[in-house]
């Protein structure tokens, strides 16, 4: 269990590190924010209306004083003012992540569906063709980046069906269940096909564990049969590696997806991170920065209870 | 060396994974001499947008360029981008990780949060923000992709360093009296070629796979320097005019990632007996 308690530990301070790492790295960017924000209109002020907007901002001071400002704001939820958006950081933030947490959540679903049955099977199907298959179906999988996908589900769809996905817009999910759905599927299906591909891996092989294990073998001897075997006894455990897997999986994509919110042109996490950085945003990027990393944190944490609540052997004691 | 080279040569997926990567290595040399078959860069303005044809094998892209002269120079691009990143990640890594487990402690508990730290950011969140520093290019990409990828190799060296510095033989070597520096190389780094070698070879797959990304979003080789990933973008709002555009592009970036993933997965076969025959 001191396992636990030193990762809880840790995570504050994971964080801090985070935040001056991002705090800084933004301030080496060339250019100032005022200029970025206001482009060619940052010609025409006079330096007391730029040192005025410049203190609305919060960025006249020495950055070391603008840090602990700003690490005070967190404590009550105040990340600060985005210069973009002209709104607090939180909520812009909190209207683009409905998006990508279900993008997350959808992509996950459709690997899990497709991974584990397909890595089941090509783990009680070993060296024969079906496993071959398999096998060389996931090994392509991991070998095609996202937008590659993207691109060819784009085209495909274009050119054999004579539709374009819907791109652009969002309805959440609370307001139409079915239009939010068939709006993220296309993106859905790009992020989760290499997803897929790693879960029916990890499970195939997990699975062969399982099986050559001395528990299956007492459970084939006393007559269960084959079946009941395989999703009875074995999947159980080959499943901890599969929930391991997904979930640091899952806490990149919450991390919103640049590349692919880029091709469908959806507003998510990654392309406001994008945004702000390209547009000196420094608030926002901070912000930003440190909410992707926090939930990073806090799933792989959430990741390691449940493997410590899965697997027995950890939980008495056995590391 | 021989013998990993040799055994992977007789693995069906290791021969596989050998051949792409080099003929891969074949092409972006005979890119780099200028042995393509037009001047990558030359505008054949009568034959813009031509389909595959006799002339040009891949056909010609929107400015009359041919799509495989500039093929054969991205892979180059891609393999240089790709070989110098994981070359940074694993010499920073490998240090920070031998390093962290000798000193121990301290040292050690400083130098993993750092490599936390690096961690929980998204991959290519933290290569924007590099490259929105230094401005993008070549070396912010080799940079940006050797940052991202330098606490991976940390890990790995970290955990099989301590419990080998724990074994008796690196005790011996102490007691006679070897110095630190060669204890490190000699006993530690040595018993290390095996993990590292994996790593390395999947680290290759990624780095293509980040540059590619990369240069999709146009943030990572500029133009006119011919870039896989540039050209897959570019080719998005011609697709279905040009779909050659697309396709050779996408299928080049997928054989490429697919040849060191190949191989990787062959050489961890063969290093690691446990999982042999077990993840192909």
């Amino acid at each position: 269990m001191s396992y636990v308690v030193q990762r809880l530990l840790t995570f504050p301070l994971i964080l801090l590190g985070v935040s001056v790492l991002v705090f800084v790295s933004i301030r080496l960017i060339p250019g100032d924010a005022i200029t970025a924000m206001l482009g060619t209109e940052a010609g025409m002020m006079t330096p007391a209306q730029r040192a005025a907007l410049a203190a609305y901002f919060g960025i006249d001071q020495p950055v070391w004083s603008q840090y602990l400002r700003w690490l005070g704001g967190l404590f009550h939820g105040d990340l600060g003012i985005s210069s973009i958006y002209g709104k607090p950081v939180l909520t812009v933030i909190l209207e683009r992540f409905p998006l990508t947490l279900q993008m997350a959540l959808m992509s996950m679903v459709i690997a899990l569906l497709i991974g584990v049955p397909l890595g089941v099977l090509a783990a009680t199907r070993n060296e024969r063709p079906s496993d071959l298959i398999v096998r060389i179906f996931a090994m392509l999988g991991q070998s095609t980046p996202s937008f590659v996908i993207g691109v060819l589900i784009i085209y495909v769809l274009s050119v054999y069906f004579g539709m374009v996905p819907a791109m652009g817009t969002f309805t959440p999910i609370t307001v139409d269940f079915w239009a939010s759905i068939g709006q993220l599927i296309f993106p859905a299906i790009t992020l989760g096909f290499a997803f897929a591909a790693s879960v029916t891996r990890i499970a195939r092989s997990a699975m062969l564990d399982v099986l050559s294990d001395d528990y299956i073998r007492t459970a084939r001897s006393k007559g269960a049969s084959p079946m009941s075997v395989v999703w009875h006894h074995a999947l159980p455990n080959a499943l901890i590696p599969v929930v391991t897997l997904s979930g640091v999986e899952f806490g990149y994509l919450l991390g919103g997806a640049v590349i692919v919110e880029q091709i469908f042109a959806l507003p998510g996490l990654g392309r406001l991170v994008l945004d702000a950085i390209t547009q000196r945003d420094y608030a926002l990027v901070q912000g930003s920065v440190l909410f992707i990393a926090f939930n990073f944190l806090v799933v792989n944490l959430l990741v390691d209870l449940a493997y410590v609540a899965l697997d027995p052997r950890i939980r008495l004691g056995g590391r | 060396m021989k013998k990993a080279l040799a055994a992977l040569i007789r693995h069906p997926s290791g021969r596989i994974g050998l051949f792409i990567v080099g003929l891969y290595l074949i092409i972006a040399i005979l890119g780099a001499v200028g042995l393509t078959p037009h001047n990558p860069l030359q505008q054949f303005m009568l034959d813009r947008l031509k389909p595959p044809s006799g002339n040009f094998w891949m056909g010609t892209d929107l400015l009359g360029r041919d799509t495989m002269s500039r093929l054969m120079l991205g892979i180059g691009q891609s393999m240089i981008i790709a070989f110098a990143s994981v070359a940074f990640a694993t010499l920073a890594g490998t240090v920070i990780g031998l390093l962290a487990a000798w000193w121990g402690s301290l040292w050690d508990g400083i130098l993993m949060r750092l490599m936390d730290v690096l961690l929980a950011f998204p991959a290519i969140l933290l290569a924007l923000l590099i490259i929105a520093i230094v401005g993008p290019g070549t070396l912010t990409s080799v940079a940006a992709i050797g940052i991202v990828y330098t606490p991976i190799f940390a890990r790995v060296v970290r955990g099989p360093a301590l419990s080998l510095k724990r074994r008796d033989f690196v005790d011996a070597a102490r007691t006679f009296g070897s110095s630190q520096r060669y204890v490190l190389t000699r006993h530690l780094l040595l018993n290390l070629v095996a993990p590292l070698a994996v790593q390395v070879t999947l680290a290759l797959a990624w780095a293509l796979l980040t540059e590619a990304g990369l240069s999709f979003l146009g943030l990572g080789t500029q133009p006119p320097t011919p870039s896989l990933g540039l050209m897959l973008s570019e080719s998005k709002n011609l697709m279905t005019q040009a779909p050659w555009l697309m396709i050779f592009p996408a299928l080049t970036i997928m054989l490429g990632i697919l040849g060191f993933n190949l191989t990787g997965d062959a050489l961890r076969d063969i290093l690691d007996p446990r999982t042999q025959r077990r993840d192909a």
